[in-house]
């Protein structure tokens, strides 16, 4: 059978991408990330919204006064599921942000990035390790699969 | 990125291709001149934009808060669903007119 058409197994397969935390390398975070879910058959505009939330989780690392040196992407895919984490060795939390609003103050602004992350991502958890650095975890899961 | 001049002293700004963290910092700086110069009726038109996130997101509003100052406004125009998806989930609908045309949004401009 042609690779290129073979359809995902169930075995989880993991990829993983280490990038220079700067802006010029988001885009192929992002499309690594796309090419994994398109390779578990998620849908056009999930595949999409992976883009955004895994764009959204780099920006953020990047954007940090304390980030790492690289950005680490892994992408593993489960029989039901994309599961990302984004990885720097600094260590941080992201700007809250509990709902859009009408008032776009410049803290509302800098956290839309991870509301978006929320509203698109199926699941969403931070691990900050004093030496380790900072861990962001999401999970999109294929339609039909609740979880 | 492209600016037009339009009748009424409105400018239209054509933005194209992905608006991002590496972009977007491009798109503030094009945004800013013209309001620097005293444009504060603008257009932006999304119609050839692939993709855009938050930090594109942030650029819009900066725009707009500028504008609105001098008693402006920013209007989109927008037909893509994936991008029309950001607005609508982050609640910026609510804040930018977003027209299907260049033609209706610069007739909605304030």
């Amino acid at each position: 059978m042609n690779p290129a058409v073979e359809p995902a197994t169930t075995a989880p397969d993991r990829v993983e991408l280490r990038l220079p935390c700067r802006p010029e390398w988001v885009a192929l975070a992002r499309l690594a990330a796309a090419a994994v879910a398109n390779r578990l058959k998620l849908s056009i505009e999930d595949i999409e919204d992976v883009k955004l939330a895994v764009a959204e989780a780099c920006t953020a690392v990047i954007q940090h006064e304390h980030h790492g040196e690289f950005i680490e992407l892994t992408c593993e895919t489960l029989p039901d599921a994309l599961r990302i984490r984004v990885h720097d060795a600094g260590r941080h939390l992201p700007p809250s942000q509990d709902g859009a609003s009408m008032d776009f103050d410049e803290a509302r602004v800098a956290g839309l990035g991870v509301f978006l992350i929320r509203t698109l991502m199926d699941e969403l958890s931070y691990d900050v390790h004093p030496e380790l650095g900072t861990d962001l975890r999401m999970v999109k899961r294929l339609t039909g699969h609740p979880g | 990125m492209q600016v037009r001049e339009a009748p009424g002293d409105c400018y239209i700004v054509d933005l194209s291709g992905e608006i991002d963290v590496y972009t977007s910092p491009k798109v503030k700086d094009a945004i800013g001149e013209l309001i620097d110069r005293g444009v504060y009726h603008l257009v932006i038109n999304l119609e050839k934009v692939r993709y855009i996130d938050s930090t594109g997101l942030g650029v819009l509003i900066g725009g707009l808060k500028r504008v609105r100052e001098h008693g402006g406004s920013v209007n989109l125009v927008c037909t893509n669903p994936q991008i029309k998806k950001i607005f609508d989930i982050t609640g910026l609908v609510k804040i930018f007119g977003i027209f299907e045309s260049e033609e209706t949004a610069m007739k909605a401009l304030v």
